[in-house]
């Protein structure tokens, strides 16, 4: 994956960049707004992380300016303005996913790994399969090694989730803001006791499990016989 | 001097002046009428009288000639009175009458003419105005006869001395009245201005002057002063809120750095600088939650945020709620019952109000469990949640049976950092109950603690949409009472 990183602060910068390059992507970085403009026109990115504040030229300009040149590289914006309202404006000015500062590496991962995730075709699949796991997007239905599986709703947007994530890094926040759509912090692990319940339900009875949990990190289905 | 013409300025001074020419204008109107009906009403009199007498002595004259006619004039002559007469004959000799000399052209004027004559007085003689008509009678003798009208001078003289004398008065009445009036807002607008002057040199505790009349100047203070106290309870909570980080956030941020200066004194790391590491990011993740809210309720406390209000259904986001928080609670082996039976609408912030609704949700997993020793009625103690109508307001009411908060601390709990004793065992920041407070106040709501008998009940009360109560709303399917179990 081909990351382009438009951050003024070097230090966090080169860590990025080392902590991308450790996780097998490609990461350049531009120290301000008219660099990464430019650099975000010409090459050929898979995601765009892009700090709000940025000399120059302000991040949520950036975006824009990309938007109106019909450049749709997946953008995510750092800042630390953390309101709903803040946010909100990061999504209206083109910008696709939204993170506070300061973040954990793990969740930045793992949402620029999804957001990279979606522009490929697998979106409109009507059926996500991972292992013998099949969620049928059309008839609600969902089936392991054939036999049919009953979910609440909730349990059945939280599956469809993951899979259509599936072999990626599904943090916690990730989860509540996707299909709970809340973007604010629970106290307790609300998220957890969701997932166990899940698991449960999918893996309790089967043979290999398919939904794992990554430490530090969040949750991940994959079919591990691969 | 500045001082006088700054009280010219003024606009009260101004408007003074302005109504002392108009009531002065009114004034001498007024009087000039007064004098001219006056006149005119005299005047007629006078011809009546003058006429009368002409008639009476012409009467004499036909019936008796000029022998009779002077013998008449003699008489009347020596009635007292205002009445002058004269018959003289052509070389203008008296023959009878009370008027002693006359003038040339009173002698060759016919009709009626205004003359001055002087008549004897104590101390010499006066000359006082007279009106008179004359005739010429045959052989040119001459009748005048006529009346002393120097009276009608005097009430001239007196009603414009008067006219004088008012309108002096009530210049120096208005103006005085001006003065003392614009002195006086001056006054009370130069004291509003030295507040406001101490007020930004930093004293933020002052109040500008209110007099208690009721006035505008005083009802333009109290408005200011409210908006001052509100100020000084946004820089009132803004200094608690650096006293909060002071404290509340240096305690963990030490007891952080204790701990990576204990795992670097460990001479093999390893595993050692592993958990450290680990845990160092647990506690940085802590300060960061309760640094994110201090500054969330600090902004919503200043009336920011919330800008992406919307007509949402709280009852349906309660449901949402309970929902997400079900498995949470089953797992620390409560029941979460939700009654939310029918849609309420409220105009809202979907995440704040989320947020809210999930910090109460919180607090009863977190404390709702009945405090060991307690009879438990149920197989499985319960919390609630229910969203109700309370005349104006949607109610969101979370119910525990655990040990509740005494009724003194209710207020305080919803303090910053405010954490009971009880409570110290459990992780949290203490808040949890200031976001939901915050939250409540900014969408013109209150949040109540009150007693569940056993346990607490927390009532969230937020104002209902009105229009959504009249047009209708989008139609949403009742939800019967769930019970998530």
């Amino acid at each position: 994956m081909r990351v382009l990183v438009i951050e003024d602060d070097q230090e966090t910068a080169n860590f990025l960049k080392r902590a991308l390059k450790e996780q097998g992507h490609v990461a350049e970085y531009a120290a301000d707004g008219q660099t990464g403009l430019d650099l975000a026109r010409g090459g050929a990115y898979d995601v765009l992380i892009v700090d709000r504040m940025l000399p120059k030229c302000d991040g949520l300009a950036v975006i824009g300016t990309l938007r109106a040149e019909e450049v749709r590289t997946p953008a995510l914006i750092l800042s630390a303005l953390g309101e709903v309202d803040d946010r909100v404006k990061g999504l209206r000015a083109g910008g696709d996913d939204y993170l506070t500062k300061p973040y954990s590496f793990s969740e930045l991962l793992a949402r620029i790994e999804a957001l990279a995730r979606r522009t490929s075709p697998e979106e409109s699949n009507t059926k996500l399969v991972v292992g013998d796991l099949v969620l049928d997007r059309l008839s609600h239905k969902v089936t392991r090694s054939g036999e049919a599986i009953i979910l609440q709703p909730r349990e059945f947007r939280l599956l469809e989730y993951l899979m259509k994530h599936a072999g990626q890094v599904v943090t916690r926040t990730m989860l509540l803001e996707n299909v709970w759509d809340y973007h604010f912090d629970p106290q307790t692990n609300v998220i957890d006791v969701h997932i166990s319940r899940l698991r449960s339900k999918i893996d309790k009875n089967f043979g290999s499990p398919l939904l794992h949990t990554v430490r530090g990190a969040g949750y991940t289905i994959r079919d591990s016989a691969h | 001097m500045i001082a006088l013409t700054k009280l010219f300025r003024t606009v009260t001074f101004r408007l003074s002046l302005t109504y002392l020419a108009l009531f002065g204008a009114a004034a001498t109107i007024a009087m000039v009428y007064i004098y001219w009906n006056t006149t005119v009403l005299l005047s007629r009199q006078l011809h009546q009288t003058i006429d009368a007498e002409l008639k009476g002595l012409a009467e004499q004259y036909k019936a008796g000639g000029l022998d009779q006619l002077v013998k008449t004039v003699a008489d009347r002559s020596e009635t007292p009175g205002n009445s002058l007469y004269l018959v003289a004959d052509a070389q203008g000799h008296r023959i009878a009458g009370n008027l002693s000399a006359v003038s040339p052209e009173l002698w060759n004027s016919l009709g009626p003419v205004e003359f001055v004559y002087s008549r004897p007085a104590p101390g010499g003689t006066e000359t006082r105005l007279a009106y008179a008509n004359v005739f010429r009678l045959t052989g040119d003798y001459r009748l005048i006869v006529g009346r002393d009208i120097e009276e009608r001078r005097e009430l001239a003289r007196v009603i414009g001395s008067a006219m004088l004398w008012g309108l002096g008065f009530m210049a120096l009445l208005g103006i005085g009245g001006g003065y003392w009036v614009s002195r006086n807002l001056l006054d009370r607008v130069d004291e509003i201005g030295a507040t406001s002057r101490r007020i930004m040199d930093g004293d933020l505790s002052r109040r500008l002057p209110v007099k208690g009349s009721g006035d505008e100047l005083d009802r333009l203070s109290e408005g200011l002063n409210s908006m001052l106290s509100r100020i000084e309870q946004l820089m009132t909570s803004l200094r608690e809120v650096s006293d909060n980080i002071a404290h509340d956030l240096k305690t963990p941020l030490s007891r952080l750095r204790n701990r990576v200066e204990a795992a670097l004194s460990e001479p093999d790391g390893g595993p050692v600088y592993r958990e450290a590491l680990e845990r160092t990011i647990e506690e940085a993740d802590g300060l960061i939650k309760t640094f994110n809210a201090l500054l969330s309720i600090a902004r919503l406390e200043a009336g920011a945020g919330g800008e992406n209000r919307e007509t949402l259904d709280v009852a349906g986001l309660a449901d949402e709620l309970a929902e997400l928080y079900e498995p949470a609670a089953e797992e620390r082996g409560l029941v979460l019952r939700a009654s939310t039976d029918e849609p309420i609408f409220v105009h809202a912030d979907r995440q704040l109000l989320g947020q809210a609704i999930a910090n109460l949700l919180d607090n009863a997993i977190k404390y709702g469990a009945p405090s060991d020793g307690a009879p438990v009625s149920e197989a499985k103690p319960e919390i609630g949640i229910a969203a109700r109508v309370a005349g104006d307001m949607a109610e969101i009411v979370v119910t525990d049976h655990g040990p509740g908060v005494p009724a003194p601390e209710r207020e305080r709990v919803l303090g910053r950092f405010v954490r009971l004793e009880a409570s110290r065992s459990e992780p949290g920041s203490g808040l949890g109950l200031s976001l939901v407070a915050a939250v409540a106040s900014l969408h013109g709501g209150t949040l109540k603690l009150e007693d569940n008998e056993p346990g607490l009940r927390v009532v969230l009360s937020l104002p209902r949409e009105r229009e959504a109560l009249i047009n209708g709303t989008p139609e949403q399917e009742p939800r019967a009472e769930t019970h998530h179990a």
